[in-house]
C-alpha cells in the first residue's frame, strides 16, 4: 500500500524536476513549447481535424478566397487549404522527426567513436567531415537527391544524412570533454570495460547536447525538407507538403495570394517556435552555453 | 606567418581533393550502369551503351577512372551536357557570374546591415528599437529564402512595383534577389555585433576612451566595433557557404541562370555531368572562402598567433 501511494504521490522527483524546468522556462519558450504541441497532433492523427479530404478535387470551388466554408481558402483544383495545411503539417514533421532521428543514429556511434576513442579513426572521420561539410547548406542535401532521385522518403534520407556532419562534431567534442573526467579514469579503475563505461557514462553526458542540437536541427530539417519541396526534388504533387504548396501557389501570387502565403507562414512560425523551444532547452540544460548578454 | 598560413593552405587543398573524390563517386553511387545513368530514363540499344562506356572510360578500374576524371577537370574538362551537348564548364562559365554578383552583393548587404542593425541595437539596449531589430532579425533566422522572396516580391514587385518580378540584367534586378539571400546571413551578424559591442562597451578601456573625451561615434567605430568584429569575420565566413547554398533556392525564385539553379535543372533532367560541375564550383567557393575568412584574422587582429 504504501508502494502503490508513494507511486502515486505528485513528489515523485521526476516529475519535480519536470514540473520545475517548465517553470524555467520563458514565456516565449512556452509558446514556442504550445506551438510545437499544436504540430505534433497533425503528425499524430493526420486526418483527425481535416475538415475535407486533402486531395479531392472541386473544380466548382477553385480560387476560393478565405472564407467561413472554406477558412484558409482552396487552390486552384479546388482542394481546401486547410486540409492540405494539416496534412502538410503531418509531412512536415514526419519529415523533421525521421531525417533528425537518421542524423542521431549517424552521428551517436561516430562521434563517440571518434572523441572517445581518439586516434587514427578520430583523424580520418575528422578530415572525412572536414570534405563532407565543404558542400555548405542544402548542397549536400542536393548531392543525395542526385544520387537517389526526387521523392518525399529520398529528401528524408538527404536531410538526414546531409546534417549528420554537424550532429557528429557536436556528439565528438562531448565525448572529448567526458573521456577526460575523473569519473571515467574511475571507473575504468575498478575494471568496467568499454561497454559498460560508454553505456553507462559517456552516452548520459552527451545526451544533453545531443538534445540541444537536435531541437535545432529538427528546425533546420524542416527549412532544408520544404526547400526541397519547393525546388520540386522533395515530396512530389498531389502529396500536399509546406514547400511544394508554396511552390504551388507562385504562379497564382498576383491575385489568388493565400495559396503561397499560408503554408510559407506556417513554416516560419513553427521554425520560430522551435528555435526559440531550442534556445530555451539549451540556457536550461546547458548553463554553461548560456549567451552572456 | 607562414607557418600558419601553409598547413592552412595546405588542409584546404585535401579538402578540395576530398571534394573531386566525393563529386566524381557521385556517378558511380547511383543505383545502376553509370553508363545507363548517363542516358537518363531513355530506351537505348545496348551496344550505344557500351560504346558511351568506352568512350568515358567507365569500363576501367575505378583508381584509373578517379585519375582521369581528377586530371580532365584540373586541365577545366568537366564533360559535356547531357541536355544541351553543350561543353559543362562553359555553361558554367556563363553562370558563374550571376551567381558570384547575387552572392557578394547579398554578403556586404549582410554585413553592412548586421553591422550597423547590430550597434543600433546595442547603443538602444533594451528599447523598442532593440527589440525591433531582434524581431527583424529572428524572422530572417526562421523564414524559408523561398518564402520571403515571394514575400518580397508580392510587396515590392506586384503591389509597390517598385522592383522587376525576375530577370537579371541590371541593379534593379539585384536588389530583391540580394535582400532575400542576405537577410538570413545579416540576422546572424546583427545578433553578434550586438551581443559583442554589449560585451565591448563595458571594457575598461571604452570607459577610458570616454573619459579622455573621446568623441561617441569615434568610440563606437574605433574602440568598440573592432574588437567587436572579430567573431564576426568566422562568422562571415561560415554564413557565405549558406549563402552559397541559398542561391540554390533564390535564383529559383527570382529566375536568374545561375549556378544554383542550373544544379536544381539539372537534377531534375538527371543531367549528370552538370550536376557534377555545378556542385563542384559551389564546393570550391565555399572552401576558398573559409580559407580567406580564416587568413583574414591575423590582419585585422594582430593578437592572434598562428600555432
Amino acid at each position: 500500500m504504501a508502494l502503490v501511494q508513494s507511486h502515486l504521490s505528485p513528489n515523485r522527483p521526476r516529475e519535480r524536476r519536470a514540473i520545475a524546468l517548465l517553470g524555467r522556462l520563458s514565456p516565449g519558450a512556452l509558446a514556442g513549447l504550445v506551438v510545437f504541441l499544436v504540430l505534433c497532433v497533425p503528425l499524430i492523427a493526420p486526418t483527425w481535424l481535416a475538415p475535407y479530404d486533402p486531395t479531392a478535387v472541386s473544380p466548382n470551388e477553385i480560387f476560393q478566397p478565405p472564407s467561413f466554408h472554406h477558412w484558409l481558402g482552396t487552390d486552384q483544383f479546388g482542394r481546401d487549404m486547410l486540409s492540405r495545411l494539416i496534412s502538410g503539417t503531418h509531412v512536415s514533421m514526419s519529415l523533421g522527426v525521421v531525417s533528425v532521428s537518421l542524423s542521431v543514429l549517424i552521428s551517436l556511434p561516430l562521434g563517440i567513436a571518434s572523441g572517445y576513442y581518439r586516434g587514427a579513426l578520430d583523424s580520418v572521420l575528422m578530415r572525412l567531415m572536414d570534405v563532407v561539410m565543404a558542400f555548405p547548406g542544402i548542397l549536400l542535401a542536393l548531392i543525395i537527391i542526385s544520387i537517389l532521385g526526387p521523392g518525399l522518403a529520398n529528401a528524408m534520407i538527404a536531410v538526414g544524412i546531409g546534417e549528420a556532419p554537424a550532429y557528429t562534431r557536436v556528439v565528438r567534442s562531448a565525448a572529448l570533454g567526458v573521456r577526460e573526467q575523473s569519473y571515467i579514469e574511475a571507473a575504468r579503475a575498478i575494471g568496467a570495460h568499454d561497454t559498460r563505461i560508454l553505456w553507462r557514462y559517456v552516452l548520459p553526458n552527451i545526451i544533453q547536447p545531443l538534445i540541444v542540437i537536435s531541437s535545432v536541427g529538427f528546425a533546420v530539417a524542416i527549412v532544408i525538407g520544404s526547400s526541397l519541396g519547393f525546388l520540386g526534388l522533395g515530396a512530389q504533387p498531389p502529396t500536399a507538403e509546406w514547400g511544394t504548396m508554396v511552390s504551388e501557389g507562385r504562379t497564382y501570387l498576383r491575385s489568388q495570394w493565400w495559396i503561397s502565403a499560408f503554408p510559407g507562414a506556417t513554416i516560419g512560425v513553427s521554425v520560430l517556435a522551435l528555435n526559440i523551444l531550442g534556445d530555451a532547452l539549451r540556457d536550461v540544460l546547458d548553463p554553461r552555453l548560456r549567451r552572456s548578454v | 606567418m607562414l607557418r600558419f598560413l601553409l598547413p592552412r593552405v595546405a588542409q584546404s587543398l585535401l579538402v578540395v581533393f576530398g571534394v573531386l573524390i566525393i563529386v566524381f563517386l557521385m556517378l558511380h553511387l547511383v543505383p545502376g550502369d553509370p553508363a545507363q545513368v548517363l542516358f537518363g530514363d531513355a530506351p537505348v540499344p545496348k551496344e550505344q551503351v557500351e560504346a558511351v562506356r568506352h568512350a568515358l572510360g567507365l569500363d576501367l578500374p575505378l583508381h584509373v577512372q578517379l585519375e582521369r576524371y581528377v586530371r580532365r577537370t584540373l586541365a577545366g574538362d568537366l564533360g559535356r551536357s547531357l541536355k544541351t551537348n553543350r561543353p559543362v564548364a562553359g555553361d558554367l562559365a556563363r553562370a558563374i557570374p550571376l551567381t558570384a554578383e547575387l552572392a557578394v552583393a547579398a554578403m556586404l548587404l549582410a554585413i553592412a546591415g548586421g553591422v550597423v542593425f547590430g550597434i543600433t541595437s546595442a547603443t538602444s539596449h533594451n528599447t523598442w528599437l532593440d527589440s525591433g531589430v531582434s524581431t527583424v532579425a529572428l524572422l530572417g533566422i526562421s523564414f524559408p529564402t523561398f518564402w520571403t522572396g515571394l514575400l518580397l516580391i508580392w510587396i515590392f514587385s506586384i503591389k509597390l512595383e517598385w522592383f522587376p518580378i525576375t530577370g537579371q540584367h541590371s541593379l534593379r534586378h539585384l536588389v530583391l534577389p540580394a535582400i532575400t539571400l542576405g537577410w538570413y546571413a545579416g540576422a546572424i551578424i546583427a545578433r553578434l555585433v550586438r551581443s559583442g559591442m554589449l560585451e565591448v562597451l563595458r571594457q575598461d578601456y571604452v570607459r577610458t576612451a570616454r573619459a579622455k573625451g573621446v568623441t561617441e561615434p569615434r568610440v563606437l567605430v574605433w574602440h568598440a566595433l573592432r574588437n567587436a568584429l572579430i567573431p564576426v569575420i568566422t562568422v562571415a565566413g561560415i554564413q557565405f557557404g549558406t549563402l552559397l547554398g541559398g542561391t540554390v533556392v533564390v535564383e529559383t525564385v527570382f529566375a536568374r541562370d545561375g549556378v544554383g539553379r542550373m544544379l536544381v535543372l539539372a537534377i531534375l533532367q538527371k543531367d549528370f555531368p552538370s550536376v557534377q560541375g555545378a556542385v563542384l564550383i559551389l564546393a570550391l567557393a565555399y572552401t576558398f572562402s573559409n580559407l580567406i575568412a580564416d587568413l583574414s584574422y591575423g590582419f585585422i587582429d594582430p593578437r592572434i598567433h598562428y600555432t
